[in-house]
């Protein structure tokens, strides 16, 4: 687990402001080549702040990420900030990295978002093609002109192949938001998945699911990370998908980690179950 | 399929409309009412369908147009006015610094890249901030630029407030026409390739945009310099249609016009932009001219009718529009042959369970 060459994704002493919201608060993590590792916790517990600032969306207040070795986002608490930061890990960083959430996407690592961002406008076929538009050679005049006809046939074909594989190439030149809500989502896998990633984000992806489709969705997600090589983060509430796809799990509340480990150990938490786990089984 | 037999049916129209155009230059008088919304049509087209690439494809909001169609218009004047001429046109500044000229065609593509490069200059600072600077920037460029055309101290190059003429001009409806085509069928190709998929996605949502890997900064700035390149070509073009040129004439008035005709057409559609432009010429040049003159019915004056009540009767058509049909003659979609076939056909269809 410590062996830092492994890790695809390392986060260390991310703490996210907003004012005087700690969203994020010292949040250490890693996940590691091939793994399937859950992010959950309450509401506002600071998931999803936790992706913004992985993708670059956010610029944390404080702290390092890390994909494969390479440091993509890094801040230290300046000005208002540094007078409202109040963690002792404020010195560990020094300068300044701050990628944009392209240049992070060019990397590999690609997302999914909890409040589904497809583009309205476009089909569902255009919205997986655009997700190939990075990887294009081709410059405005050669595109112009038709000159990229090989690159554009092959994305095509990717874009469908890739619909097969979420079951949506029966609807491709239907616009993406008439589809239903599950639908939608994998829409969103698929679109993820054009740009080529070695570690996916999933935000709760089975958000609006039943158990039926939430169960094939668990398929899904395995059968996607082995066929690409995958390494997965996903942040979920649906409790028997977590078991069931999870290799670790980290468990936020109020913005600090209060657990993590196995699917086990972390249904054995007593800090865990009264937190977050208790609460659920009550709702 | 249908797409091919859509594009079959667009190069046929095309072809008709290169025949009409023929016939027309040959039958119809030069300066008659009918070439002047013909002409103001095709070149304001091109405007329009270039500033739809910005606020209807790429999302982002521009008031610039006059600005740049300035600049098209001035650069391709001077540099096309023939170095014999100049004495007479610069009388004021010892006929101007530049002592050659290019032909045409090569001052027709500078009248574009001078555009673009002044954009791309604003654009660098510009672009990096939320979407509504760009239309308070750009508004204020073009009033800057159309204050230091008429600045004496560049009088050697622009002339000064006085007007620029003797530069290559057209008379046939046939060449703003063939212009027009040429650089509409740019612009659909560009919307239609995958740059052109990414402006859509940024105007759809820019930051699912961005998290699929597109440089917002990088493509915001191509979209906004090619539409200035053909705003820019407009502009040319308008100058050679006047055959006098003056940047006094180039208020955000002209601007806002074409923002009206971009609406009306539809954000989004190009041939909603084209034919919104033919229509809005049309209204104002010609179907509402009557209302100008004053009318007796017998020894009664019909009340209302003078000078400048085309305007007001114009103003609320367009004020009607706006207000009721907001998204456009054509909303974001195009005209087309299934386009057509399904509106008939939904029609015939309802027509039929009607009976
Ligand atoms: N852009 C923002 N500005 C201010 N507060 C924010 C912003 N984004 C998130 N927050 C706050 O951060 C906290 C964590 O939100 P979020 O990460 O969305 O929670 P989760 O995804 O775990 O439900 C919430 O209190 C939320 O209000
Ligand atoms: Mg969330």
């Amino acid at each position: 687990m410590s062996d830092t060459n492994a890790n695809v994704l390392r986060l260390e002493h991310v703490t996210m402001q907003f004012g005087g919201v700690v969203a994020v608060s010292d949040f250490s993590m890693e996940v590691n080549q091939g793994e399937i590792v859950a992010l959950i916790g309450p509401n506002g517990a600071g998931k999803t702040t936790a992706f913004n600032v992985i993708t670059g969306v956010y610029e944390p207040t404080n702290g390092t990420v890390y994909f494969n070795g390479e440091a993509i986002v890094e801040n230290y608490p300046k000005g208002k900030m540094k007078k409202l930061y109040l963690g002792d890990s404020s010195t560990i960083c020094d300068k300044v990295i701050s990628k944009t959430p392209d240049k992070i996407t060019n990397l590999g690592i690609a997302r999914t978002f909890q409040n589904i961002r497809l583009f309205k406008k476009m089909t569902v076929f255009e919205n997986v093609l655009i997700a190939r538009h990075m990887r294009s050679k081709a410059n405005f005049m050669s595109a112009t002109f038709r000159l990229n006809l090989q690159e554009e046939a092959e994305n095509r074909e990717k874009t469908l192949e890739l619909l097969k594989l979420v079951g949506l190439d029966g609807m491709k030149d239907d616009l993406a938001t008439s589809l239903p809500y599950g639908k939608q989502r994998r829409l969103e896998i698929a679109r993820a998945l054009a740009t080529e990633p070695t570690l996916l984000l999933l935000d709760e992806p089975a958000a609006g699911m039943n158990p039926q489709e939430t169960l094939e969705l668990a398929h899904f997600i395995r059968e996607i990370k082995d066929r690409f090589n995958l390494t997965v983060f996903v942040i979920e509430h649906h409790m028997d998908l977590v078991m069931e796809i999870s290799d670790r799990i980290y468990v936020l509340d109020f913005g600090r980690m209060i657990a993590s480990g196995t699917p086990e150990e972390i249904q054995n938490n007593q800090h865990v179950i009264d937190a977050y786990l208790g609460v659920q089984e009550d709702e | 399929m249908t797409n091919k037999r859509d594009s079959i049916f667009a190069a046929v129209l095309l072809a008709a409309a290169f025949i009409l155009v023929a016939v027309l230059d040959r039958v119809l008088p030069a300066t008659g009412i009918i070439m002047t919304v013909l002409k103001k049509g095709c070149i304001y087209s091109l405007v329009a369908v270039s500033m739809n690439l910005l606020n209807g494809f790429t999302g982002l909001f521009s008031l610039g147009q006059a600005g740049f169609m300035l600049i098209g218009g001035y650069t391709y004047a001077i540099l096309t006015i023939p170095p014999a001429d100049r004495a007479s046109v610069y009388q004021y500044f010892d006929g101007g610094i530049v002592q050659f000229a290019i032909p045409f065609w090569a001052g027709l593509i500078a009248a574009g890249l001078v555009a673009a490069f002044l954009a791309w200059l604003i654009g660098l600072p510009v672009l990096r901030l939320k979407s509504d600077y760009l239309a308070i920037a750009t508004l204020g460029f073009a009033e800057i630029m159309r204050a230091i055309f008429q600045w004496d101290k560049l009088g050697p190059l622009t002339n000064g407030s006085n007007m620029l003429r003797k530069y290559p001009s057209f008379s046939s409806l046939m060449f703003p026409f063939a212009v027009a085509v040429i650089c509409i069928a740019l612009i659909v190709l560009l919307i239609n390739s995958t740059y052109g998929r990414a402006f859509k996605a940024i105007r759809d949502d820019e930051v699912a945009a961005e998290a699929m890997g597109i440089n917002l900064a990088h493509h915001k700035r191509m979209s906004f310099c090619i539409s200035c390149f053909f705003a820019g070509i407009g502009g040319a073009l308008l100058a050679m249609y006047q055959t006098t040129i003056q940047a006094m004439a180039f208020k955000s008035n002209m601007t806002y016009e074409i923002l009206l005709i971009v609406v009306i057409g539809g954000l989004g559609s190009v041939t909603g932009s084209v034919l919104a432009t033919f229509l809005f010429y049309a209204a104002s040049e010609w179907w509402l001219r009557f209302l100008d003159s004053p009318l007796m019915i017998g020894s009664f004056q019909v009340p209302l009718l003078r000078s400048g009540f085309r305007k007001v009767v114009f103003s609320i058509v367009i004020m009607l529009i706006v207000l009721f049909a907001r998204k456009g003659i054509m909303g974001d979609r195009e005209l087309s042959l299934s386009g057509l076939m399904k509106l008939f056909g939904r029609k015939g269809k309802e027509a039929s369970a009607n009976e």
